[in-house]
């Protein structure tokens, strides 16, 4: 991808909340970097996990407590909530690394649903209600995250908001570059033609291991940062519906491609808060939607857009 | 006393109560090209499978270089030096031939669980890489999509990448089947170029090729050796002449 993409982008992404409501792009990145650190799994390696919501929920909890409980700073909460991620992503990609195809993506979801029922059972995660409040706090005991600049009359989290870009720049580029590894190569071998790898004397699953750690540990990252945003941990963040949310963005967008789960995030985001007024029909609209993607766009929609395009994007 | 490279002793495989290798005892001598054949559903490609552990044996030992390798998971048996090709081609499609042929020459190096590296540093791999695909004349299709390549091709990117790890022997699961005389022929050559210093197991249909290559050849039926020797000795057989090549009757 060329230079001077990544520049305006970054330049976009530094402007943007003087246009768009920053809340709305501040959930929209901790998304698309949730589906980014998916697609690493799923575009890279071609393992489909449907328990991802396990990872990002959890670090959302863990951030959460920390940050509310044990006073530490958004960034070391963030911090800890990744480390948790990637620890239960170990736990978890152990036992269902050895599986494969479809019997891979039911022990994730069932092991998933282990991590649910515990959200919902210990006694410091607030049960049906979540941990709400979380404080958003000092980053590294300097900036006030909380502190809001009016802009041509407008109130603007732009604290929050650069914290949150930058996180996710991090997490992005930590993604990107994983894919576009000595490592990541390997990865692809092993999508492309697993017995081929194997016989050339990769052990396979201790590269579905590292890559399924460094996936939790990004969906965590992504899972900590909303939690400072929405000051809220709950129950829908360890959800399967989260799951499948996840599993959605990166099909409509284009299973790996460079900007498929940041399309896909940016659909899925907007069409949630413009359709939110309908209530539960949301659910129908974004399954029919996707049914018509599926059938049109096999490729998600950037995967179509560079097949026309011959190029990838 | 020869030098056995490979032997396996009483390896048997069943499923399910069908015995699809049956008490082999199969020796392959360092150095030489040895051919496996038989018709179909005797047991090679099982075979193949066994020696490198993409199967379980139901009983029995493989032994590599005097080595008890049985327990062993197929990719340390690669790192041994027993590099296998498939029945099917065995590419990675959406991967370009000089990544294929890099993917194989990068496991060496040590670099593979390097997620924090960018690729570039794999470019220093690419003039071994662009040597291997001109041994198989495949420079100039090097930065083409794999899965594109004619089928003929993509076989002789195979030996390339298998090439690539200097095993010390080589498993070649029927290199020729579906090509056209030509390909036939460059592929032969292929083998026979491949054999220097090394040696090669090879199941093959085509009896041709088996004639011009193999210095031994052990006839299988139904998952046990019906017949060995030199091609000469074997192809007078009269319970090969039977079972594998029954038209030699009419
Ligand atoms: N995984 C399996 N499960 C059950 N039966 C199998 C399995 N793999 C092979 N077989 C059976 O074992 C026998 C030997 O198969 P194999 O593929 O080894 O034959 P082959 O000699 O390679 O034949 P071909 O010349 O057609 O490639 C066949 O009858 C086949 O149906
Ligand atoms: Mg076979």
């Amino acid at each position: 991808m060329n230079r001077f993409v990544w520049i305006a982008l970054f330049i976009l992404g530094l402007l943007v909340p003087l246009v768009v409501y920053p809340v709305f792009m501040m959930k929209l990145l901790c998304f698309a970097l949730f589906a980014f650190a998916f697609d690493l799994l799923l575009g890279y390696t071609g393992l489909l996990s449907f328990g991802h919501a396990a990872f990002f929920g959890s670090a959302s909890y863990v951030t959460g407590h920390l940050v509310k409980n044990s006073g530490l700073t958004p960034e070391l909460g963030v911090l800890a909530g990744t480390l948790f991620a990637g620890v239960l992503g170990y736990v978890v990609g152990s036992l269902a690394i050895r599986r494969q195809g479809i019997y891979f993506a039911m022990v994730t979801l069932a092991l998933a649903q282990i991590v649910y029922f515990v959200a919902l059972k210990a006694p410091f995660t607030g049960g049906e209600d979540g941990l709400q409040g979380i404080p958003r706090g000092v980053l590294f005991g300097l900036i006030d995250l909380n502190r809001v600049y009016s802009v041509g009359g407008h109130p603007l989290a732009l604290n929050l908001y650069y914290f949150v870009f930058a996180v996710f720049c991090l997490g992005f580029w930590i993604i990107h570059r994983t894919i576009h590894s000595p490592f990541g190569q390997v990865l692809k071998a092993i999508r492309e033609n697993e017995p081929r790898a194997i016989s050339l004397g990769y052990k396979v699953d201790r590269f579905k291991l590292m890559a399924f750690v460094i996936s939790a540990a990004m969906a965590g990252m992504a899972g900590a940062t909303k939690s400072l945003v929405f000051q809220l941990a709950s129950l829908t963040d360890v959800s399967w519906h989260t799951s499948g949310e996840v599993v959605l963005m990166t099909l409509l967008g284009g299973v790996g491609t460079v900007f498929g789960p940041l399309v896909g995030a940016f659909t899925v985001v907007t069409l949630q808060s413009e359709l939110s007024s309908v209530g539960s029909w949301i659910t129908v609209i974004i399954g029919s939607i996707f049914m018509v993607c599926v059938l049109v766009f096999r490729r998600g929609m950037v995967g179509e857009l560079a097949r026309l395009l011959k190029r990838p994007l | 006393m020869a030098d056995f490279i490979l032997e396996t002793k009483k390896l048997s495989k069943e499923f399910k109560g069908f015995s699809a290798v049956n008490d082999l005892n199969l020796q392959v001598e360092r150095g030489h090209i040895h051919a496996l054949i038989g018709p179909n559903g005797a047991g090679k490609t099982t075979i193949f499978n066994l020696l490198t552990k993409f199967l379980t044996p139901t009983t029995g030992t493989i032994l590599f270089n005097g080595i008890d390798v049985t327990r062993e998971k197929p990719a340390d048996i690669a790192l041994r030096g027993v590099i296998r090709s498939f029945q099917i081609s065995a590419v990675f499609p959406n991967l370009t031939p000089l990544e294929n042929v890099r993917l194989a020459l990068q496991r060496p190096t040590g670099t593979s669980y390097q997620f924090w590296k960018s690729d570039r540093c794999l470019r220093k791999l690419d003039d071994r890489a662009m040597e291997l695909l001109a041994s198989v004349g495949l420079e100039a299709h090097s930065h083409e999509v794999t899965g594109e390549l004619a089928y003929g091709r993509k076989r002789a990117l195979e030996i390339a990448t298998t090439l690539a790890l200097e095993p010390e022997l080589m498993l070649l699961d029927e290199p020729t089947q579906g090509m056209g005389a030509e390909d036939v022929e460059k592929i032969t050559a292929l083998v026979k170029q491949a054999s220097a210093n090394r040696t090669i197991l090879m199941v093959e249909h085509n009896l041709k090729v088996v004639a011009s290559l193999a210095d031994r050849i052990t006839v299988l039926q139904r998952g046990a050796i019906l017949a060995e020797g030199i091609y000469a000795e074997v192809s007078k057989d009269p319970r090969v002449l039977e079972a594998y090549m029954g038209r030699a009757h009419e």
